[in-house]
């Protein structure tokens, strides 16, 4: 006999296990074709524009298409002594332009970017150079305002010249390049990235740790209890999870005021006097206090579903072999939580790192946090590359924990209430 | 918890301490949402206790903030909430649609790079929501969506869908699928069995996520505050913008009115829980 006849196969005549192949594979793209919907909405309205801000970053092709006569003429310019009066007579043409069309004013808000001081003098040239006499540009331009006389100004527009720059990724740490193409950090009282950053990580690292300090005993009484209380103290954490984000950071915002009721307790105890009662608010201490409480369920549900899976018998045992209920407690059931104990930290460190809302209304001027700087540069100074490039930084460090967490945790095992 | 009766004197002592610690953490939880209430029926403009208030005199009280919120002059509440209610019903319509059908494709067993997906389908619940404001502000003045409110529909659709294929796929992972298998076995289609078997046994889960999905996007403020224009206000926006600017009482009005609504929610999403788990015990 053959090996062939020994094959089983099925009605149809076809092997048996060709057949269980293709019912594989059709089971798999059955189940793909269920996620696909959703997927391909994820990445149209959510993959593409992230990678939109990647692209909107590092794109500096604004103004070099706005110069383009300067940056040829430029080409051929070492950039130590001032350029010689065909990138004078070039930037002439193209600044003109660009006063022809009216959007000079994008050209000074970007040169102004690289060098403080571009605006004024752009502007005093816009004026003058109605009156300006055909040839000998450089002398003419250089008779406007004496910084056009500074190499440093054309240098500062020399460094704007590629279309793709990682400048304003080097400007999120306080650092730029100079002139010499080296990347040195900028002065000292100018370092303002660089606190932002550290502070951002620092109040994420403490809220975490307060939430962890408070969420262990809770969520260990609501695991121990008996169903009747827990489901009762449930609602305690349950309720300030439900409710908006925004009545709780009002409510902070009434107790923590100098006239609030916090500080009405601390007058009454005794602990300040009456005349001068603590800021409370619109400082760090505000930013710890709300950020604590607001983000504190995040911490207790995680802990709280990973007890309940212990056993209270291991305890029992534990101290029947000789422990004390605290070598019991160390030994056998903290080690228990551990897994809990990682999901907590891992999720409220995530959520509190990138916190908006509530340093914004609390948080002052020495609370806010690196997302308040995005913010700001959305909204005021409208420099939306460093917005992006900041943006994307931060949600370099969120995906790296993040991942750390599906290896630890498990996305799939994200518990919610 | 009572102590048996051979505990020591001092693990005694700790365990009090141990108890007076958790009632301090829970006061802490719970307390902040309870000053709301009777500030809210202030009668002066002040956000603290009045004197009168203290001697729990009636006529320091008053529904003044409550009648401003609704009758005031100029009101954006109005407005506001109806186009909250509009956005977080058609959200959580797109979320829970979406949302389950991906989590139906998720909990198969033949689903292909399931970890990979599942994690990038939960994402937008996990980065900072500053970047997704940036990032989807920049992708709706491409598409000329903003300030429309379909661009925040869309919006609070990302944001709502992870929240729906958590809950969705916790369910599926008691579901016992033997019961579509019969249904398949006596003739049916498998829309016919997801409509008639299936979603009957999730519709819990589906449900709790819907509710994720709603107050997700009835509480979404960043997103809303790069997207939204005049017309689109929404009740955040207006909380945000009274609380950046002055706090007046008639935001612990709303604020009081939002605690409501949100207790309803955590209730409805509790029976709901405890229903799922109960179906969930039958079918083991």
């Amino acid at each position: 006999m053959s090996s062939e006849t020994q094959k089983i196969l099925t009605t149809d005549g076809i092997p048996l296990e060709e057949s269980l192949k293709k019912a594989e594979k059709k089971n798999k793209l059955k189940a793909f074709l269920l996620v696909c919907p959703l997927l391909l909405f994820l990445i149209i309205t959510y993959v593409f524009p992230i990678g939109d801000m990647l692209f909107r970053s590092i794109d500096d092709r604004m103004v070099t298409n706005m110069l383009p006569k300067t940056y040829k003429a430029m080409e051929k310019w070492d950039g130590k002594d001032l350029p010689d009066e065909e990138v004078f007579e070039a930037f002439y043409l193209d600044y003109k332009k660009l006063v022809e069309e009216k959007t000079f004013g994008k050209l000074a808000t970007q040169l102004n970017y690289e060098k403080n001081g571009f605006k004024s003098i752009l502007k005093k040239l816009k004026r003058k150079m109605k009156k300006f006499e055909e040839g000998n540009y450089k002398e003419q331009i250089m008779g406007v305002h004496k910084r056009w006389a500074n190499v440093e100004y054309w240098r500062a527009l020399k460094r704007r010249a590629p279309a793709y720059s990682y400048s304003k990724y080097l400007k999120g740490v306080d650092m730029y390049e100079n002139e010499n193409g080296k990347i040195v950090q900028v002065p000292e009282d100018r370092r303002v990235h660089k606190i932002l950053w550290v502070r951002t990580v620092e109040v994420a690292f403490f809220v975490t740790v307060l939430c962890f300090l408070m969420a262990y005993p809770i969520a260990h009484l609501l695991a121990t209890l008996p169903m009747k209380y827990s489901n009762l103290l449930m609602i305690c954490v349950l309720l300030p999870f439900w409710t908006s984000l925004l009545v709780r950071t009002a409510s902070w915002m009434i107790l923590l005021q100098q006239q609030g009721i916090v500080n009405d307790f601390f007058v009454w105890i005794g602990l300040v006097s009456d005349e001068n009662r603590p800021e409370m608010m619109y400082n760090k201490t505000g930013t710890y206090v709300a950020m604590t409480q607001i983000l504190l369920p995040f911490m207790v549900l995680p802990l709280y579903s990973v007890m309940k899976t212990i056993s209270p018998s291991l305890m029992r045992a534990g101290k029947s072999l000789g422990g004390t209920p605290f070598v019991a407690f160390w030994k056998v059931y903290f080690p228990l939580t551990i897994p809990g104990i990682g999901a907590g930290c891992l999720l409220v460190f995530i959520l509190a790192i990138g916190y908006y809302i509530t340093p914004a209304l609390v948080g002052g001027a020495s609370g806010t946090l690196i997302s308040n700087q995005i913010a700001f540069h959305m909204k005021s100074t409208l420099d939306w590359s460093f917005a992006s490039a900041m943006g994307l930084m931060l949600l370099t460090g969120v995906l790296a924990i993040y991942w750390v967490y599906n290896k630890l945790v498990g996305v799939d095992n994200i518990k919610l209430g | 918890m009572a102590l048996p009766k051979y505990t020591e004197p001092h693990y005694r002592v700790w365990h009090y301490f141990y108890l007076f610690i958790c009632t301090c953490v829970f006061f802490f939880l719970i307390a902040p949402l309870f000053v709301i209430f009777p500030l809210s029926f202030n009668a002066e403009e002040f956000l603290v206790f009045s004197d009168g208030m203290k001697r729990l005199d009636p006529d320091a009280f008053s529904l003044r903030w409550y009648k401003d919120m609704i009758y005031g002059t100029k009101n954006p509440w109005g407005l506001a909430a109806k186009n909250s209610f509009i956005i977080a019903l058609f959200a959580t319509l797109g979320s829970v649609i979406l949302g389950t059908v991906a989590a139906l494709g998720l909990s198969s067993r033949h689903m292909p790079y399931k970890g990979i997906i599942m994690a990038a389908l939960i994402s937008p619940m996990i980065v900072p929501l500053i970047i997704s404001g940036v990032a989807i502000f920049f992708f709706m003045a491409k598409v000329g969506l903003a300030a429309t409110h379909t661009g925040i529909v869309l919006a609070h659709i990302v944001l709502g869908t992870p929240f729906v294929v958590i809950t969705v796929t916790a369910t599926l992972s008691g579901f016992d699928h033997s019961v579509t298998r019969a249904a398949a076995s006596l003739g049916s289609d498998p829309v016919n069995t997801f409509m008639k078997i299936t979603l009957p046994l999730i519709l819990p889960g589906v449900i709790s996520g819907g509710l994720f999905a709603f107050v997700t996007s009835f509480d979404e403020v960043v997103v809303v505050l790069f997207l939204a224009g005049l017309d689109n206000t929404t009740i955040p926006i207006q909380m945000w913008t009274g609380l950046r600017e002055q706090l007046s009482p008639t935001i612990l009005a709303v604020a009081t009115c939002l605690i409501i609504l949100s207790t309803l929610i955590l209730v409805t999403a509790e029976l709901l829980r405890r229903r799922s788990e109960r179906i969930r015990g039958i079918n083991r």
